[in-house]
């Protein structure tokens, strides 16, 4: 009887977590070979195994810069979006009520849920010379403005926390919204002033929620190279841009894998770091 | 007065996220080829949109894909949350981890690692490769959302039907599928969103000339910015947010009707 329960679950579960071995897991190994070879086989090509891939890493000190480049892009978009999403996320769950809070919800989350090429190409039609923001400021202000905001490093932090800002908000609202309220009531009773049920209360009761947060952003930002690409023109490249290059312009294969196999270290440390919190916020 | 700063500081977070948007469709109605004011309307770029052969090609392609991914996802996804759902065993909790990565894993290293395997096994770069990828992408968003509507139905139907003498697969069609079917139907959603709205592993996946829609637009935008551009762009965010819009209808992000 036992023996038929579990058949009966492997055969449920089988296809959804073969696909996922062929297509993910396996993808995921062959990399790391590859990353080790000195030329993709095939084709009559000589190939043999190197570390040269990964020395050329340490060695250059390029791809070690980018790599820091972009960890610091991490940082900035991460710190921003934290910064920026979590006083919205609190006016959400604690100062709105009934059916307008479920519809701006709604509503904060549904670009995340949109085209992410499509929201960047927006901002550059916004940031571009004599784009809609220059030619709406110099309406306003007197005189010619020209912020010259495209092809900079700002337009691609204001694209990124503009991508990953819903998520943010998603986290803190719901690590937020699971905060007994009768807890503040307590402390405002016994006179705690709102800097203090702020610091006290609201921010390390949510901590594991925005950590998850901040997590979510991070990692995905680290790995950008669309972004980057779009609003940056030429000051537009990271590590991501860099492995990009390897896989559609250079065509260095065996490098590129090398590159993104570090990029997947950095990032499992980061997951691995951040998962009892990650499990906890359930999210 | 507290209240009143906290909904303008909502406002000003919705205009952040919304005005751009509202910017790039506005500018597709605009007869400037050069995205001058004063604004003129005219529906000229969506006119020669509806003349762009290679456009109308990777349109089409998308949705097909996508439709083909989200059946195969919703199928498998399903039929994987009613077993997490149903029966205990061990390694269920690695089963639940193993979700993760392909979420949680950025796509661009996804997406390398994916060309550089199927190009190992001889598949190479095409449709096939395409739809193999996204259907990977979208099963974990699948199950998650199918598991969280399984966790609100009563486990005591299914005995019920079955010590009533329902057979496993009758107790599945006629009992368990149509109280979780909100759940299916926002899983199906989802994966179609996944599927259509995906760039990075499509971009690494689809050959040169057979691209699906984002791709063709991320290699337009590099070569110069037109407002035909801008009214694909707005067709494209219009179909996700709708689409979205009707899964939040259905999973009610919590589970109640």
């Amino acid at each position: 009887m036992i023996r038929r329960d579990t058949i009966r679950a492997a055969a449920l579960l089988s296809p959804a977590y073969l696909w996922l071995m062929a297509a993910v897991f396996l993808p995921l190994s062959a990399m790391a070979f590859f990353s080790l070879l000195t030329d993709v086989p095939g084709q009559g090509r000589d190939w043999s195994f190197t570390l040269s891939n990964y020395a050329a890493f340490f060695e250059t000190r390029t791809y070690a810069l980018l790599l820091w480049k972009s960890l610091k892009l991490g940082l900035i978009v991460t710190g921003l979006c934290l910064l920026i999403g979590f006083p919205a996320a609190l006016v959400l769950a604690k100062s709105i009520k009934g059916r307008s809070r479920e519809a701006l919800f709604l509503l904060v989350i549904l670009p995340f849920w949109s085209n992410s090429l499509v929201r960047i190409f927006s901002w550059a039609i916004v940031l571009r010379g004599n784009g809609v923001l220059d030619l709406g400021l110099s309406a306003v202000l007197p005189g010619e403005v020209k912020l010259g905001l495209m092809f900079s490093q700002p337009a691609i932090v204001i694209g990124l926390v503009h991508s990953y800002l819903p998520y943010v908000i998603l986290t803190a609202y719901l690590a937020l919204q699971a905060i007994d309220d009768s807890l503040i009531e307590a402390a405002r009773s016994l006179g705690a002033p709102k800097r203090t049920i702020l610091i006290r209360l609201l921010i390390p009761l949510s901590a594991p929620g925005l950590i998850a947060g901040a997590v979510l952003v991070f990692v995905p930002v680290v790995g950008s190279f669309m972004e980057p690409r779009i609003l940056g023109g030429k000051v537009g490249t990271y590590y991501g841009t860099a492995i990009e290059d390897q896989f559609v312009a250079v065509f260095n294969w065996p490098l590129g894998a090398a590159l993104s196999f570090i990029l997947l270290a950095v990032v499992l440390v980061i997951l691995g770091a951040a998962s009892p919190v990650l499990r906890r916020a359930r999210i | 007065m507290m209240h009143r700063l906290g909904r303008a500081y909502l406002g000003l977070i919705l205009i952040f996220l919304y005005a751009p948007i509202l910017v790039m469709a506005a500018m597709s109605f605009n007869a400037s080829q050069f995205y001058t004011l004063p604004f003129e309307f005219s529906t000229a770029w969506y006119a020669k949109l509806a003349g762009n052969a290679e456009i109308l090609a990777a349109a089409g392609r998308s949705v097909w894909i996508a439709c083909v991914v989200t059946v195969i996802s919703t199928a498998l996804g399903t039929m994987a949350a009613i077993a997490l759902f149903r029966h205990d065993f061990p390694g269920k909790t690695v089963l639940r981890v193993l979700l993760f990565p392909p979420i949680a894993i950025p796509w661009l290293i996804t997406g390398t690692a994916m060309l550089i395997f199927f190009f190992g096994i001889g598949l190479g770069r095409g449709t096939p490769s395409v739809i193999l990828g996204h259907v990977a992408l979208a099963l974990p968003y699948v199950i998650v959302v199918v598991s969280a509507r399984l966790a609100t139905f009563d486990r005591t139907l299914e005995e019920a039907a079955r010590s009533l003498g329902a057979r496993p697969w009758k107790v599945t069609t006629a009992v368990t599928l149509p109280a979780i079917l909100p759940g299916v139907i926002a899983g199906a959603l989802f994966a179609f969103a996944v599927s259509f709205d995906q760039f990075v592993v499509s971009y690494f996946l689809s050959e040169p000339g057979d691209s699906t829609l984002p791709v063709l637009i991320y290699t337009a935008i590099r070569k110069g910015f037109t407002p035909e551009i801008n009214a694909v762009s707005t067709l494209i965010i219009a179909v996700s947010m709708a689409i979205m819009l009707l899964a939040a209808r259905f999973a009610r992000f919590g589970g109640e009707d």
